[in-house]
């Protein structure tokens, strides 16, 4: 009797249900799908916006080949890559920490950025007078020590008095630029606030000089995809990013769990900005790390915050960065072409989750499905 | 006119800029998403009213229909802007800070692709007059309070009535606090979401059109609206939520923001080029401080809205 009462019910036209559990296969498909579908909105809105594309409409195949010759044509180019990657892979592996207690850490930027500063200070001031690698060693300290300290402030204070910590780390960036832009001033008397590179304070090449760097983004995702597994630690985030409930029932102090984590999340992203200062720029501009800190949120997101999976994350993203970038430089266009591009096909993975995460029913579907379970009666 | 007034003046006018991104930002908050793409909807903004201004610029049309068409574009590209967030947040549920940093990666980018075409004689230098009514004869900084200025101090008294003292307010408030027990009582809760996030994007968008055509009205501004948009994520805090409080809260960072510039013009002060820098950092120390006082306090009225930055479904629980 109630069973045919529920039938008269209006279903709506579309229903939602999360999923439980989805194949990973099945999830990969529509990732893929996604990225499909966005790079072919991005060859619609190259139409739009690039105009050598507009007179010879043919050479859109040489677009798409564009991306990847960005990327792998020439070994100095692959390696360029491999070097990026690697340095947007350490920044979005510190970031990653803190998203795992679900802190919103997006000062990245900010903590790459002054950790930066901190390295280049140290070669600044003390660069010929010591030896090199007590130099490196220093720098290496002062790289993390800044990173980190730019990390534990806004912990303090959301630990202490729940201080909102998205918009507390949004503003550190700034303070991490201008301050920057003051030591610029400084250091540079001529007014042209330009350092030029320094002469000590580079890391020893390894074959050349990208594959220390490349290593050393391998070790690390291997070493904190360990810690953030299978030690105390890592479970401790884990918990406190579930549930501080849970977290105060058991007896985790949820303000030691979230000051530790940013240590480490800010020290992290101090080590890249040892690897911009030391290992490849060996100066720094209040553009040193080129909204890195931004894109690794994204890097870390898409990769679920789990380290293995974001080489792969890292990996994509540099590669669209890379060929628009090529492309622009072909094509003469505008050299922010390759935001709009990364921009697109981001929306278009951003969008895909839904599909992964929620299974659409539309109207007549329990009907259906209740026909086909009479009929198999 | 007096050195003092006139940088008053000019920073009060600077501020315009603000109060249109934090006024449309806060709409965005109070229906509790957290919209970090305000400063690529602000630079989309700029380049959809360029845009239209560069083909209407020398056409001869009456100046009002001109002044407002290109208001009408910056709209039409902002609400498509704040479109795409909506659309990926609220439907598609995705996560607010991603997309938002996303739409600004993207916002910003195409700005600057298509801007860096058009021809700033015709939409700059024809339309600027028009803008600048009704103080355009005015040699000094007075001739800065144009039309978008007094649309800005409108606009902003406007979303702070609406949202404090009407049924919608109430309810839009309700949504951005606890979208759950709104649903139970029978509001709509995606419409609201909606609405305040691309009526928010519109209002934001005003922002980068009004800077690049009316305030700075050079050829480069468009490059530096995105800084701006970041500033007015942090004047939202600043003006503890309230978009009539952004009116003071603009021109003090405007004064902040400006000063750098101005105190070098004044004899008497002795100050070196590194206090630049530091002058301009003030306005994010300032936000953290007020961000973190206010969490000291802990007053409920000064908080941001306790489900900023959490999508709904209405099954989960």
């Amino acid at each position: 009797m109630s069973k045919e009462k529920k039938s008269e019910v209006r279903e709506p036209l579309i229903h939602l249900s999360k999923r439980t559990t989805i194949s990973p296969l099945k999830a990969w498909t529509i990732r893929l799908i996604a990225i499909v579908l966005g790079l072919l909105v991005c060859g619609l809105a190259a139409f739009l916006l690039i105009e050598k594309l507009q007179q010879n409409p043919e050479r859109i195949g040489e677009f798409y080949q564009t991306f990847i010759r960005g990327s792998f044509s020439t070994s100095r180019k692959l390696w360029k890559y491999l070097k990026n990657t690697s340095v947007l892979l350490v920044i979005s592996l510190g970031l990653t920490v803190a998203f795992r207690m679900r802190f919103w850490n997006i000062g990245g930027e900010g903590q790459t950025l002054v950790s930066v500063l901190g390295a280049i200070a140290v070669d600044f001031y003390l660069g010929g007078r010591i030896p090199e690698w007590i130099l490196l060693i220093l720098m290496f300290f002062a790289a993390l020590l800044s990173g980190a300290l730019w990390g534990i402030i806004p912990a303090v204070f959301r630990a202490k008095w729940g201080t909102n910590e998205t918009l507390f780390t949004l503003m550190m960036n700034y303070v991490a630029t201008y301050l920057v832009s003051y030591f610029l001033v400084i250091w540079v008397p001529s007014g042209s606030s330009s350092l030029g590179k320094l002469k000590y304070g580079k890391l020893p090449t390894l074959y050349n000089e990208q594959l220390l760097i490349v290593l050393t983004a391998l070790f690390l995702t291997i070493a904190l995809y360990i810690y953030l597994n299978y030690t105390k630690h890592g479970y401790e985030i884990n918990v406190v990013g579930e549930s501080v409930r849970t977290a105060q029932y058991v007896g985790i102090s949820e303000r030691k769990v979230i000051i530790r984590t940013m240590i480490l999340s800010g020290a992290i992203c101090g080590l890249a900005g040892y690897l911009i200062a030391a290992g490849s720029d060996q100066t720094v501009t209040t553009n040193s790390v080129g909204g890195q800190g931004f894109t690794g949120i994204l890097v870390a997101w898409l990769g679920k915050f789990n380290p293995l999976a974001m080489i792969l994350t890292a990996g994509l993203i540099q590669v669209l960065n890379q060929g628009a970038g090529q492309i622009s430089q072909d094509f003469g266009v505008d050299n922010a072409l390759p935001n709009v591009i990364v921009g697109i096909v981001l929306f278009f993975i951003i969008g895909s989750e839904f599909f992964i995460n929620y299974e659409i029913h539309f109207r007549g579907h329990h009907s259906r499905a209740n026909a086909r379970k009479e009929a198999a009666k | 006119m007096n050195i003092w007034l006139g940088f008053l003046i000019d920073s009060l006018a600077f501020g315009a800029t603000f109060i249109y991104g934090s006024t449309g930002e806060i709409l965005t908050e109070k229906a509790g998403h957290l919209n970090l793409g305000i400063p690529g909807i602000m630079c989309m903004g700029g380049a959809g009213g360029c845009l239209v201004l560069n083909t209407i610029g020398k056409s001869g049309l009456p100046p009002f229909l001109i002044v407002f068409l290109g208001i009408l574009g910056a709209l039409v590209f902002a609400v498509f802007s704040g479109l795409i967030y909506s659309f990926l947040t609220i439907t598609l549920r995705a996560n607010q800070n991603v997309t938002g940093l996303t739409l600004t990666t993207f916002g910003v980018g195409l700005s600057k692709v298509i801007v860096s075409k058009l021809n700033p004689v015709v939409y700059l230098v024809s339309t600027r007059d028009y803008y600048h009514w009704p103080f355009a004869a005015e040699k000094n900084s007075l001739q800065l309070l144009g039309v978008l200025f007094f649309l800005a101090i409108i606009v902003a008294l406007l979303s702070s009535w609406i949202l404090f003292r009407t049924r919608v307010g109430l309810q839009l408030r309700a949504v951005g606090e606890n979208p759950a027990t709104a649903d139970a009582v029978g509001i709509n809760v995606t419409r609201y979401k909606y609405l305040a996030t691309c009526i928010g994007s519109g209002i934001a968008g005003l922002g980068g059109f009004y800077y690049i055509i009316d305030y700075m009205c050079s050829q480069e501004a468009y490059l530096s609206v995105e800084a701006l948009g970041w500033l007015s994520i942090a004047l939202v805090i600043f003006a503890l939520w309230r978009p009539h409080m952004t009116i003071i809260g603009s021109t003090v960072f405007g004064i902040l923001f400006s000063l750098g510039g101005f105190i070098t013009n004044i004899s008497w002060i002795k100050v070196t080029m590194a206090t630049t820098p530091l002058l301009k950092m003030l306005p994010y120390v300032v936000t953290i401080i007020v961000l973190v006082i206010s969490s000291i306090r802990n007053k409920r009225e000064n908080q941001p809205p306790a489900s900023l930055g959490l999508s709904y479904f209405r099954e989960e629980r």
